[in-house]
């Protein structure tokens, strides 16, 4: 027997028509095809979907924990990035 | 023979299909090769028991002696059960599993493709809805099918040994006897003949992809649709009725 390991795949579920895929989860398969039923499986028993994205886990690239400071913190002063100085006129209720 | 009493026997048989062998893959529960895998069995297991219920519940009706589905379930006895034998065998390794599923899955989804279109409105509509889940069944079952075959030497020579094994429980699958020429006749349930070139064509396709190879012996056994079984039943139904068999009218 083979003791090889599938793939890892990364999965992405979109709710409703118009929102955004999602990250759920993962799951491992041994291809893209595998991996798209065993999401629909695995996170879409509870009509949690309409549509499913899956991305090998190796190819998703991600950001150094270790430079959050650099990458991240410098934002944290600037905030006149946000619009916090303007007055919001009476009768708006969602900004 | 009246129609209704045909078509008691013929919902029965179907509906029985759906009990044994959702009750043989979910013996799966709790012992997926895989956590992915685990799960789409015991999907496909609760899919089919939803089916049984339906039927038996509808056959129940057209007998019209006060059972329900429930009381067809747990409280016959083997011989009364009219399930295939293919259905009833037992769950070997994982192949022999996903073998037994596809061999059943081609066969349902064209049976129940032209079910949806039956004469008999509440066949037609269990028909319908079970479709849907039965297609999924069969793209799961025949995906797997293929990987396993076309797979390694190891996964290769055991899925051709569960279609060694398996293959003269598939002549079955398209028994006929008075009870379909009567149904026939009045478009309750399609011709099994059309059904069997399809099929065959189907399951050919897949292993010529598999790289599986039918075997050439043709001897075939039957007798699930008369209530002849293999060994294997009884032991399932002990497990099945064990609670209403101890408990009588047990309700959880």
């Amino acid at each position: 027997m083979s003791n090889k390991e599938w793939p890892l795949w990364e999965v992405f579920i979109r709710s409703k028509q118009g929102l955004n895929h999602k990250h759920v989860g993962s799951l491992r398969a041994a291809d893209s095809k595998m991996a798209v039923e065993n999401a629909r499986d695995v996170y879409t028993r509870r009509s949690e979907g309409i549509s499913i994205w899956v991305v090998e886990s190796n190819n998703v690239f991600a950001s150094d924990p270790s430079e959050a400071d650099s990458l991240f913190e410098p934002a944290d002063s600037k905030a006149y990035r946000h619009p916090l100085f303007y007055d919001v006129p009476d009768g708006i209720s969602h900004m | 023979m009246e129609t209704k009493e045909a078509l008691f026997e013929y919902v029965l048989r179907i509906g029985d299909d759906s009990l044994i062998l959702g009750h043989r893959v979910s013996e799966w529960c709790g012992h997926g090769p895989i956590l992915e895998e685990d799960i789409a069995l015991t999907n496909i297991a609760l899919d089919l028991i939803g089916q049984a219920t339906n039927l038996l519940d509808y056959a129940g009706q057209l007998e019209g002696k006060g059972r329900d589905g429930d009381a067809l379930a747990f409280l016959r006895y083997d011989r009364e059960y009219k399930n295939l034998l293919l259905v009833e065998q037992t769950n070997g390794d994982f192949g022999k599993t996903i073998l037994r599923q596809f061999l059943f899955d081609a066969y349902r989804t064209l049976l129940l493709t032209r079910l949806s279109k039956s004469t008999d409105e509440q066949l037609s509509a269990i028909a319908v809805k079970s479709l849907k889940e039965t297609k999924y069944h069969l793209k799961h079952s025949s995906e797997w099918v293929i990987r396993l075959g076309d797979g390694t030497e190891d996964s290769h020579s055991r899925i051709q040994s569960s279609l060694d094994a398996l293959w003269k429980y598939t002549d079955e699958i398209f028994f006929a006897n008075e009870v379909d020429a009567l149904l026939e006749k009045e478009g309750i349930i399609p011709s099994m003949e059309g059904i069997k070139n399809e099929w065959t064509f189907f399951v050919s396709d897949i292993f010529a992809e598999a790289g599986l190879v039918i075997p050439t012996n043709n001897w075939k056994q039957e007798g699930g649709r008369t209530g002849r079984h293999t060994e294997h039943l009884g032991y399932l139904l002990a497990e099945l009725q064990y609670m209403q068999r101890a408990y009588p009218d047990m309700k959880w």
